[in-house]
C-alpha cells in the first residue's frame, strides 16, 4: 500500500510505544488472576458440555462448586485432574455426575502437580487437536474456493430463529455476501453462562450457543460451495461468558469474533477487571484458532460527538493492537475497528471521513480493519441512507478496508428485511466494482484538507495515550475519556467471578497456546 | 387548480393520477411467475394499472420485486383530527425560567431505551448533555434532574430507578425494533407501573421514529414524540404538564 498522507512516523511510533505500557500495566492486573468464566471455558475444551435437569450449563454446575468452596484459585483443572485420577473417568462424566451429585470433585485424594497434568494431557491434546483441524479446514476452504475481493462484505442476520438466519445467511452469500454476523439476542453478554442448544426465539437477535454455531457454520459451507466462495461467520465473543464463546467458537470454526472488553465496560456496564482478564484467554483461544477479533472502538463515536473525539478511537485502536499482541493475536488477525459517523451535512464532512479511514489504513497497514457504516444520523429516510452507505462504501473502497460492514437503508427502522440486504449488497457491490482501482489514481493534496485531519486527529490521539500512559487505563476510563462514559474499576458487572491464582494453579490450554505462540512467531 | 380537500388521492405527477410506488419480497422463485404474483398481490392490495417495474433472485427461493400502480383510494382532510402535543417550544432559558419560578425545583427525568432497544440515538438526542441539531439535551438545563439509563434496561429496573430518584417523569425511547416487539414492551411497562399502582405518579412519555402521539395515547402513555422531536419540544411539554397537574392538585389553573 502506497502511503499518501505523509503521517510523521515519528508520532506514530510514540503512539505505539504509550499504548505498550499502557497495555503492559493492564497485563499486570491480568496475570496473576482468573475468573469464573475462563474456567468454565477451560471445561469447555476439556470436552464438557450439555446442561443439568435444571437447564444449568455442566461447566456452571462444576465451576460454581469449585467457587463456592472457595477452591478456585487452583484453578479448575486442577480438580479435574484430581478426580480424572482417582476414578478413572473422562471430564464430561465428572462433570455430568457431579451435576447429579454423585461425585465431589473437591473431595479426592492428593496427587503431585506433575501427575495431574499428565491425566489432563490427553484431554488438552484432543481439545486443541480439534481446533487446529478446524483451522486447518479453513485454509483448505480458503484454498480452494477463495474468498472476494477486498474489502470484504459484511452483513447481518437477525432474525432470532437459527434456522430462519441460516436461510437468510445463504440468501445474502448468494447476494453477493462475504461474511455473515448472527446478531445476539439482546442482552446475552450480562449472561455468566452460554445457552444451550438449538434455539428459535430471540430478542432482537438470536442466542449464541455451540449448537447455532454448528448449524449456521454448516449452512455458510454449503452455500460457499455452490457459489464457489468461502462466507466467513461471525459472532460476539464478548460479555461475561467471553472465553466460552472463543472456545466454542473455535471448536466450531468461526471465522471472526467481536472481542473487545472495552465494549463490554464502556456500553454493557462490565466490570473492567473481570472482563479484561476474560479477554485475554478469549484472544489467546482466538488466536490459535486462526480467527480474525473484531474490535469495537467505532462505538464511542455513537455516544460521544464523531467530529472531537474521532482521537479516542484511534487511541484505542493502538490500545487493542497492543493487547492482542501480548493475547497471542498477530496483525493479520487484528480487525480493529473505524466508523463512518460524521453528520453528513457537514460540510466537507466526506473528506473528513476519507482522511481518517485512510489513516487507519496506514497507521496499522497489516491489520484487517473493519469499518463500520453510518448510524448515528440515519432517519426513516430509506432513501437518504442507502445514498450515505454508498459514501460510506466509496470511503471504503478508496481506502483499502478490509471488512466493510454494510449499511443497511431501513438501519434506523427495524432489523433487516431479507431484500434492505439485497439492496445493501448490490449498493457495495456497484461502488466498489466501478471505482475498484480508484485508490491507486489519486494522492492528496499536500497540507489539504484530508491530510491535515488525520495530522489532527493522529495529534490527539498521541496526547491523549501519553495521558492514559501517566494515569493508566482504569483511571482513563473511570474519568469518563471513552464515549463520554464514566465507568470504576470496581462497579460493573462480574467482578465477583475474579479470584487470585494460587501457586497450583494451572491453565493447561493457555500454557500450551502460549508455547506455540512463542515457538513459530504465531500459532499456526 | 383547486384542491378538493374531501377527495384527497396520492400524486405522482398529476393531479388525482394516485401513482404509488411499493417494493416488498416475496418466498417465490425468480421469474414469470413471481412477477404475476406480485402484480396479483398489489391488485388485491387495491392498486389498478400495476407495473412490476423491477424484479430480482434473492437466492434461496426469495424475490424481490418494485411495483408501481395506480391508487384509487382517496381521504377526506376534512374529517382527519389529529391529537398533537403543544409543540409550541419555549426554548431552553425560557424553560428553566418557567421551572424554576413556577415550581422552585428542578424536574426529575429518568430516561431509558427499554426492553431488546440498542439504540439510544434518539435517547441520547433529548437527554445527552450535547443534545442534537444544536439544541442542548436535559442533562444540560440547570432545572432538569436526568438521569439516562441507556440502552436494553428492564422495564422493572425503569420502574425501580424512578422511585428511587423521585422521578417526576419517565422517558422511553424505541427506535429500532423486530417484529413490534417495542409495542408489547411499551404496554407492558404502563401494566407493571398500574399494577404497583404507581402510575399517576409520574408523567410517561414515549419517543422514537415509528411513535406518534396518538399512539402513545392508545397505549396508555401521557404523550408520544416522533422522528425529529428536538429536546426543547420534549422540556417544555414536561415543564408546561407537570406545572399544569401540580396546579389541579394545588388549585390555581396552569397557564395553557
Amino acid at each position: 500500500m502506497e502511503k499518501k498522507l505523509n503521517l510523521d512516523e515519528e508520532k506514530i511510533g510514540r503512539a505505539r510505544q504509550a499504548a505498550a505500557s499502557i497495555a503492559e500495566g493492564i497485563m499486570e492486573d491480568i496475570l496473576p488472576r482468573t475468573t469464573v468464566a475462563v474456567e468454565r471455558a477451560i471445561l469447555r475444551l476439556l470436552g464438557v458440555d450439555g446442561i443439568d435437569i435444571a437447564e444449568i450449563p455442566l461447566p456452571n454446575v462444576v465451576v460454581e462448586k469449585v467457587q463456592e468452596a472457595g477452591a478456585l484459585p487452583c484453578g479448575v483443572a486442577h480438580w479435574m485432574g484430581r478426580t480424572i485420577l482417582a476414578t478413572g473417568k473422562d471430564p464430561q462424566e465428572i462433570a455430568r455426575e457431579v451435576s447429579e451429585g454423585n461425585l465431589d470433585i473437591l473431595d479426592q485424594p492428593l496427587y503431585s502437580d506433575e501427575e495431574i497434568r499428565r491425566a489432563l494431557e490427553p484431554y488438552v491434546r484432543q481439545g486443541l487437536e480439534w481446533i487446529r483441524d478446524q483451522r486447518r479446514r479453513r485454509d483448505k476452504f480458503l484454498e480452494t474456493l477463495g474468498t472476494g475481493p477486498r474489502p470484504l462484505l459484511y452483513v447481518i442476520v437477525a432474525t432470532g430463529d437459527i434456522y430462519e438466519d441460516a436461510l437468510q445467511a445463504k440468501s445474502a452469500a448468494e447476494q453477493g455476501a462475504d461474511i455473515v454476523a448472527v446478531i445476539r439476542s439482546t442482552a446475552q453478554s450480562l449472561l455468566d453462562y452460554v445457552p444451550y442448544g438449538a434455539t428459535r426465539e430471540g430478542f432482537g437477535g438470536t442466542f449464541a450457543t455451540q449448537e447455532n454455531f454448528r448449524i449456521m457454520r454448516q449452512a455458510l459451507d454449503e452455500v460457499g460451495e455452490e457459489i464457489g466462495r468461502y462466507i466467513y461467520l461471525v459472532n460476539y465473543c464478548s460479555g461475561l461468558a467471553m472465553p466460552e464463546i472463543a472456545a466454542m467458537g473455535a471448536l466450531e470454526r468461526l471465522d471472526m469474533m467481536l472481542n473487545d472488553a472495552m465494549y463490554g465496560v464502556l456500553f454493557r456496564d462490565i466490570n473492567m477487571q473481570r472482563t479484561f482478564i476474560d479477554q485475554h484467554f478469549s484472544r489467546m483461544i482466538n488466536g490459535y484458532a486462526g480467527i480474525i477479533i473484531n474490535t469495537g472502538e467505532d462505538n464511542y463515536l455513537t455516544t460521544a460527538d464523531p467530529f472531537e473525539a474521532a482521537h479516542t478511537v484511534l487511541a484505542s485502536q493502538f490500545m487493542n493492537e497492543q493487547l492482542g499482541l501480548r493475547s497471542g493475536l498477530v496483525e493479520e488477525q487484528l480487525g480493529l475497528g473505524h466508523a463512518f459517523e460524521l453528520d453528513p451535512d457537514r460540510e466537507d464532512g466526506w473528506l473528513l471521513e476519507l482522511g481518517q479511514a485512510q489513516m487507519a489504513r496506514e497507521i496499522f497497514p497489516r491489520a484487517p480493519l473493519k469499518y463500520m457504516p453510518p448510524t448515528r444520523y440515519m432517519s426513516g429516510d430509506i432513501f437518504r441512507t442507502h445514498l450515505v452507505d454508498g459514501m460510506f462504501n466509496l470511503v471504503g473502497v478508496i481506502s483499502g478496508q478490509e471488512i466493510q460492514l454494510l449499511g443497511m437503508p431501513s438501519e434506523a427502522i427495524h432489523t433487516p428485511h431479507i431484500h434492505d440486504r439485497a439492496l445493501a449488497i448490490d449498493n457495495a457491490r456497484y461502488i466498489m466494482n466501478n471505482a475498484r482501482h480508484l485508490g491507486e489514481e489519486i494522492y492528496f493534496k499536500p497540507g489539504g484538507k484530508i491530510q491535515k485531519r488525520a495530522f489532527q486527529v493522529l495529534d490527539e490521539a498521541l496526547e491523549l495515550l501519553e495521558k492514559i500512559a501517566e494515569l493508566g487505563l482504569p483511571r482513563a476510563i473511570d474519568e469518563g475519556w471513552f464515549a463520554g462514559i464514566s465507568r470504576s474499576p470496581q462497579g460493573g458487572k462480574g467482578l465477583e467471578g475474579v479470584v487470585d491464582k494460587e501457586e497450583h494453579y494451572f491453565n493447561p490450554f493457555l500454557e500450551a497456546m502460549a508455547a506455540k505462540r512463542e515457538g513459530t512467531g504465531h500459532a499456526d | 387548480m383547486q384542491i378538493d380537500e374531501k377527495r384527497i388521492r396520492a400524486y405522482g405527477d398529476t393531479f388525482n393520477d394516485g401513482q404509488v410506488q411499493l417494493s416488498f419480497s416475496l418466498p417465490v422463485e425468480h421469474g414469470p411467475r413471481g412477477d404475476e404474483a406480485a402484480r396479483i398481490l398489489a391488485g388485491h392490495m387495491g392498486l389498478e394499472e400495476v407495473e412490476v417495474a423491477f424484479s430480482r433472485d434473492l437466492g434461496q427461493g426469495f424475490s424481490y420485486y418494485i411495483v408501481y400502480g395506480r391508487c384509487p383510494s382517496y381521504v377526506d382532510l376534512t374529517q382527519i383530527q389529529i391529537t398533537q402535543v403543544e409543540v409550541e417550544a419555549m426554548d431552553y432559558y425560557e424553560i428553566n425560567r418557567f421551572i424554576e419560578e413556577r415550581m422552585g425545583r428542578p424536574l426529575v427525568v429518568v430516561g431509558a431505551c427499554t426492553g431488546t432497544d440498542a439504540h439510544t440515538v434518539g435517547l441520547d438526542a433529548i437527554m445527552n448533555m450535547k443534545g442534537y441539531a444544536g439544541e442542548y439535551g436535559l442533562e444540560r438545563y440547570p432545572q432538569f434532574e436526568a438521569y439516562n439509563m441507556g440502552s436494553q434496561v428492564p422495564n422493572s429496573q425503569v420502574i425501580s430507578r424512578a422511585v428511587e430518584v423521585e422521578a417526576d417523569v419517565i422517558l422511553i425511547s424505541q427506535v429500532v425494533t423486530q417484529k413490534n416487539v417495542h409495542l408489547e414492551n411499551l404496554t407492558n411497562l404502563v401494566e407493571l407501573l398500574e399494577a404497583e399502582g404507581l402510575r399517576e405518579k409520574f408523567l410517561l412519555i414515549v419517543g422514537g421514529p415509528r411513535i406518534s402521539h396518538e399512539m402513545a395515547l392508545e397505549l396508555g402513555f401521557d404523550a408520544g414524540f416522533g422522528s425529529g422531536t428536538l429536546p426543547p419540544q420534549v422540556a417544555t411539554y414536561i415543564a408546561r404538564e407537570i406545572y399544569r397537574r401540580q396546579g389541579s392538585q394545588s388549585g390555581p389553573p396552569g397557564e395553557r
